[in-house]
């Protein structure tokens, strides 16, 4: 793609025109009641400018942060890409009574133009998991299909990383390398944009941007490089699919279980999590009954039930369950790890249970974080 | 179309096996579907109970006969306590077939033992008819059924049957025999000594994972080989396609994979898992 350009910060809301004015629904971080969540936004004021995450295990903050104008100063919130794609609840088909069977009218969902402006290296990973799972496979999902076949991504380098962060360890990020249209740099008084298909070089060149000089292309390197330098956690991901499957055994099953309260909040914020239950409702008459299918997780109590028996009853089971997948049997099932390096499960979690410490416990190191 | 969707089929015929089990014969609606609807023995359906819910269950009837398909249902749970209810006529929805079935093609020419447990053997049933419909093209077969009471001995006229057979062994035993027992005493794994195992034997199980690990333990350790040895793992299939994630061993969605998986694909996680 051709070399990258010059996009000065009061031109931000020339891009989200450009894309509203070519009929996409513009989403990007928002703030909302005291964290960030892709929503829409139609103008630049819509970001957090000059607000700072703080993240920690099971904790989470946001306060002004050292630049004013600062729009992507957020590095994330508890809400992935997962919802506008992968949706909470999905109508499917309705299933109408006729005489003494029924009659079947597929449903399909009003997906609107949808373009991400903010998207991170490691949301962008995970939606190129997403895809393989629901897209790739025997059995393509036609509902994530439709949410996903007109979607322009505008992704931010990071150039600083939350503490609970360890992109670097799962080789997603801090820099966004594919699956964006555009890519962006923030810096102090413009951005550096690189583009990254057709519909990218387009909306250059409908902006009109001139190249980014020399001085700001190193500036925009230096510090996508610094944040995966600072970037304090880390995961070691050596052997690991082997190591799950030979611990399944291990003692420190049962440690995290007394602190997993089986909430199901690391597989709700996990960007890539996709167990589903297929839920059938029938209206009071008993003329209609919609399936529809609803985001489910191997922590809820009646994931491995079947009649009369449930395969894991207990936390331990299923904390064992939800890592010995997302970093073990994900591999063998779609080709990469289940995480993306994202922490939101650490963040979010309620008692702040760490996946990067419970692998160093597994292993039998000390722990690994910051 | 999602993977999601019903199609109508009519119940045309219904066997009350006993008061909580009935075997089910049905037809496709759409003559169409009728006529491409192929299965292989050991896959399942989803049936669909309307306003009630879905649940997997095999198919149990010759492959050789596609344009209809029985299924064994056993009074389980809410779902199938309605479908008890299913009257000849009744429309009905199923989608399938799917997973992977008994490795009947690849047993043909060699001895066949059958370990079931408990009260789910309806899957194995399939294939020990099948093997005596064309009983010249299989060697010995062997048949091992273990239940926990002698009240829990279903089809005992059936296994009576079979046991007429050539080239045909039956052994039945009861955890907590009564007087009236009159086959063996104890778990199936007891009874593995009775067994003639040969080079060419291939196993098929089915019953309580817990059962099944413990069985193809000892028949690994007697010298069958691990990927002579499958297994029938029902687990909690919702979507039936790979997707929805409830029916994870391990790395295996048992509903594409399984249900009939090798031993050696799922050895260790049945050992931490199995219940």
């Amino acid at each position: 793609m051709s070399a990258p350009r010059l996009l000065p910060t009061a031109r931000l809301d020339a891009l989200i025109a450009a894309l509203r004015g070519r009929g996409y629904t513009v989403i990007g971080p928002t703030e909302r009641d005291g964290g960030v969540v892709f929503a829409e936004v139609a103008a630049a004021a819509d970001l957090p400018r000059g607000r700072r995450d703080a993240q920690a295990p099971g904790r989470y903050r946001l306060a002004a942060g050292a630049a004013a104008g600062e729009a992507f100063g957020v590095v994330n919130g508890a809400g992935s890409l997962k919802p506008f794609f992968f949706a909470a609840e999905e109508p499917l088909l309705a299933l109408h009574r006729r005489g003494r069977g029924f009659a079947v009218e597929p449903l399909a969902p009003a997906a609107p133009k949808l373009a991400v402006l903010g998207a991170r290296a490691c949301d962008l990973a995970a939606l190129a998991m997403q895809d393989r799972i629901f897209l790739r496979g025997p059995h393509p999902d036609a509902h994530y299909a439709a949410r996903r076949a007109d979607v322009l991504l505008i992704a931010v380098h990071c150039t600083r990383a939350a503490d609970t962060c360890f992109c670097v360890s799962m080789r997603t990020g801090p820099r966004a390398e594919r699956g964006f249209d555009l890519a962006l740099t923030e810096l102090p008084d413009a951005f550096v944009v690189e583009t990254g298909s057709a519909a990218g070089e387009s909306l250059v060149a409908e902006l009109g941007l001139a190249s980014a000089d020399a001085a700001r292309r190193d500036d925009a390197q230096q510090r996508v490089a610094d944040c995966a330098g600072h970037m304090g956690r880390r995961l070691a991901t050596r052997d690991l699919p082997a190591l799950l499957a030979a611990r399944q055994g291990d003692a420190q099953w049962a440690d995290v279980a007394q602190r997993c309260l089986s909430c199901t909040s690391c597989t709700m914020v996990c960007p890539t999590c996709f167990c589903h239950a297929v839920v059938d409702r029938t209206a009071l008459d008993g003329a209609t009954t919609e399936r529809s299918r609803c985001w489910d997780s191997c922590f809820s109590h009646a994931h491995a039930h079947i009649a009369g028996k449930n395969f894991r009853p207990t936390v331990r089971e299923r904390y064992r369950m939800w890592l010995t997948h997302k970093l073990g049997t994900w591999v063998e099932q779609f080709g990469d790890s289940g995480c993306v390096g994202c922490g939101r499960c650490i963040t979010w979690c309620p008692t702040g249970i760490d996946l990067t410490a419970e692998v160093a416990a597994l292993r039998g190191e000390p722990e690994a974080g910051p | 179309m999602t993977p999601y969707a019903l199609h109508p089929a009519r119940i045309v015929a219904r066997h009350d096996d006993t008061p909580t089990i009935a075997t089910f014969t049905l037809r496709f609606t759409d003559a169409a579907r009728r006529r491409a609807y192929r299965f292989a023995l050991g896959q399942f359906n989803m049936l669909y109970a309307y306003g009630v819910g879905e649940v997997p269950i095999s198919i149990v009837s010759d492959p050789e006969q596609p344009q209809h398909f029985d299924h064994t249902i056993r009074r389980a749970g809410r779902v199938t306590t309605v479908m008890l209810a299913w009257r000849v006529g009744d429309v009905v929805g199923v989608r399938g077939p799917y997973g992977v079935g008994w490795p009947v093609e690849a047993a043909r020419g060699r001895d066949v033992i059958i370990v079931t447990g408990g009260l789910g053997c309806a899957p194995v049933v399939g294939v020990i008819n099948y093997i005596f419909r064309r009983r010249d093209a299989y060697g010995d077969l062997q048949i091992v059924h273990g239940v926990r009471t002698a009240n829990d001995l279903l089809y005992r006229e059936r296994f009576d049957a079979w046991r007429d057979h050539p080239r045909t062994r039956v052994y039945l035993t009861a955890d907590q025999p009564d007087r009236t027992w009159r086959y063996y005493s104890g778990v199936v794994t007891e009874l593995f000594d009775e067994l003639a195992i040969t080079p060419s034997t291939i196993v098929m199980m089915c019953g309580p994972e817990v059962m099944m690990h413990h069985a193809a333990r000892l028949l690994g350790a007697k010298g069958v080989a691990a990927d002579a040895i499958f297994v029938s793992v029902e687990r909690n299939m919702q979507c039936a396609v790979g997707l929805c994630g409830h029916c994870q061993l391990g790395p295996h969605f048992t509903c594409t994979q399984g249900p009939v998986l090798p031993w050696s694909a799922v050895r260790p996680w049945l050992a931490a898992e199995a219940r």
